[in-house]
């Protein structure tokens, strides 16, 4: 009997317990979204929680994570411009310094295969090693942040929260960060909710999506808008080997990442190098800027002709469409804002 | 009903007693002596002397040695517990140059297998199963390339008199060789497993031994930079990520070869 009274109070207290948060949107943990291909990313052993997701999020704002405090991760990864860095070409780190690639989106990491322009790198959690202490970014050493974190006792309590123990680990900040960074989900643009039937396009944004479908489609494919390979996209060429510096293979050689459209008004710059301030010049390269170089995807010369053949209206029709992918909801999420 | 549970509990014990003892197991070291040509290898101190007779001072020489395999006599291998083999082998570190191979089954062992590098499947793990030598923030972090995710299988760097200046502020002359890349993606592979025999002695595992038999080896700095490939310190100072690795590591794969073997 004694027990039973006891088991009452303690299911009371656990109802009491619920009900207090109900004033709270109940954290949900990482959900791929039905229409999304299966995540790429393990999550075996770095299940999402609240609060390793709070503890990623705190890390991805925090500047310690800088050699002088002053640049966060978020200093080139903005949520109002879905976590790129708008009107920088290229990266602007510590002390003013430049590095050489344009900070791309941080949305639907779940799903990449490859991170950075070149796909050096294979799993999200082994990432941030390399902003952290570049030279030209954070400029600190694995080490040395982690005593800095450890000296703060409001990161022993998060690491404990998220972890289990007090530990802080370059394993654990790693994992933490790798949960904020899944988290970041875009699905919520006007195209999505067109195909969600809550939605309509205009005309013109129909008639830009069937121009998009035939002429930008073969590379920006599917829910992701991106075919995950790397290839020359006719730009005038430069030092950066891209993806051939990684695999070393010549056919490699200037090829870059295709990035996902989603949200891609907002993310301006566009290039690896950031070489375009508009879309409407994106557009103009493909029409009539396409360099043929020797490892010029073979898309962008169909018939021996350069380029993606586009008239202005398909340019502009396609520029709408595109503003379709913008997701508001995910740039003005308070969830994921500093 | 407790203590029928104790009972089962007590009986499992028992058997895996019974199973452990069933294997007989001693203990094995590896010494890696790093020489360059007849001579030990000294850093920042010896002038040494490349296939081209470019001279040259090495200060800093490390690599990976993984997955290692004993050759029985009798035609088995013996493989390693595959978590437990994995060591970085440093010049400038003596207790790194010993390796205590435990709880071997008892054997005469004729030969040694190992791959210099990381395999392909530790390159690729998790990385919460990097420790160790393998944690790129701590024991592997000198071996490590952050931007290509990758362990950097062997690094000799020095300078020599042949190689161009690199810095016009300190007027130093590097040779800086850093050979790594495991294949991923149709990549450039540099794993090299090498096989090196005991040349018909053996090594006798047993249990109980008062001494650990040791197996000492050597390791050539001077074959890195020559064999198959000649290294010109004047147009290649520098190796890294970059096709010219293959050289290297064609070269160094036979940099290792048998010195005695120790009871």
């Amino acid at each position: 009997m004694r027990t039973f009274s006891f088991i009452c109070i303690a299911l009371l207290l656990v109802f009491a317990g619920c009900k207090k948060e109900d004033t709270k949107t109940p954290f949900v943990g990482f959900t791929s979204p039905a229409n999304f291909p299966p995540p790429t990313y393990s999550f075996t052993g770095n299940t999402v929680t609240e609060p390793g997701f709070l503890l990623g999020k705190k890390l991805f704002y925090d500047g310690r994570l800088s050699r002088d405090g002053s640049i966060s991760c978020a200093s080139c990864h903005i949520s109002f411009s879905a976590f790129s860095h708008v009107d920088h070409s290229v990266s602007h780190g510590i002390d003013d310094r430049l590095g050489t690639r344009n900070a791309p989106a941080v949305q639907n990491m779940a799903w990449e295969r490859f991170f950075f322009w070149d796909g050096g790198v294979f799993d999200l959690d082994l990432f941030s090693i390399n902003p952290i202490q570049n030279h030209d970014e954070m400029d600190d050493t694995i080490p040395n942040v982690i005593a800095k974190l450890k000296a703060d006792p409001e990161y022993v309590r998060q690491f404990k929260a998220a972890f289990g123990t007090e530990e802080v680990t370059p394993t654990r900040m790693f994992q933490a960060l790798s949960q904020f960074m899944c988290m970041l989900v875009s699905n919520d643009s006007k195209y999505d909710k067109v195909l969600k039937g809550t939605a309509s396009f205009t005309s013109a944004e129909s008639l830009g999506k069937t121009a998009f479908e035939q002429k930008c489609a073969s590379c920006h494919s599917g829910i992701l808008f991106t075919d995950r390979t790397f290839k020359n996209n006719g730009l005038s060429l430069t030092a950066d080997l891209g993806r051939g510096r990684v695999t070393l293979n010549p056919n490699d050689e200037h090829c870059f990442k295709v990035p996902s459209l989603r949200n891609i008004a907002k993310t301006y710059p566009y290039m690896h190098d950031g070489r375009f301030s508009t879309l409407e010049k994106v557009l103009d390269h493909y029409a009539s800027g396409v360099q043929n170089t020797p490892t010029l995807d073979t898309l962008l010369k169909p018939n021996g002709q350069l380029g993606i053949p586009l008239t202005n209206d398909e340019k502009a029709n396609i520029i709408l469409f595109l503003n379709t992918l913008t997701d508001e909801t995910f740039i003005k999420n308070p969830l994921f804002a500093q | 009903m407790t203590v029928l549970l104790c009972f089962f509990l007590l009986q499992a014990c028992k058997k895996e007693v019974a199973d452990a003892n069933s294997k007989l197991n001693g203990n094995l070291l590896l010494h890696f002596d790093n020489k360059a040509g007849n001579n030990d290898l000294t850093l920042n101190a010896d002038t040494l002397k490349n296939a081209l007779g470019q001279d040259f001072v090495v200060s800093k020489f490390n690599y990976y040695i993984s997955n290692i395999q004993l050759l029985n006599k009798d035609g088995s291998t013996y493989t390693y517990p595959q978590n437990e083999s994995y060591f970085l082998v440093k010049e400038s570190d003596k207790t790194t140059q010993e390796i205590q191979l435990n709880n071997i089954p008892e054997g005469d062992y004729e030969g040694l297998r190992f791959t210099i590098g990381v395999d392909s499947l530790k390159s690729v793990s998790k990385i919460a199963d990097r420790t160790g030598v393998l944690d790129p923030t701590d024991g592997g972090a000198d071996m490590y390339w952050g931007w290509n995710s990758g362990y950097i299988f062997l690094k000799l760097e020095g300078n020599s008199s042949f190689a161009p200046v690199l810095d016009s502020s300190t007027m130093e002359r590097p040779i800086e060789y850093h050979i790594g890349l495991f294949g991923l993606n149709g990549a450039t592979n540099n794993l090299k497993t090498i096989t090196i025999p005991f040349n018909g002695s053996v090594v006798a595992v047993r249990q109980n031994k008062a001494n650990i038999p040791t197996v000492h080896l050597f390791a050539d700095a001077l074959k890195v930079l020559s064999g198959s490939s000649s290294i010109d310190f004047t147009i290649e100072s520098t190796i890294l990520s970059d096709k010219n690795s293959i050289n290297i590591a064609n070269n160094y794969q036979h940099m290792f070869s048998l010195d005695y073997i120790q009871y």
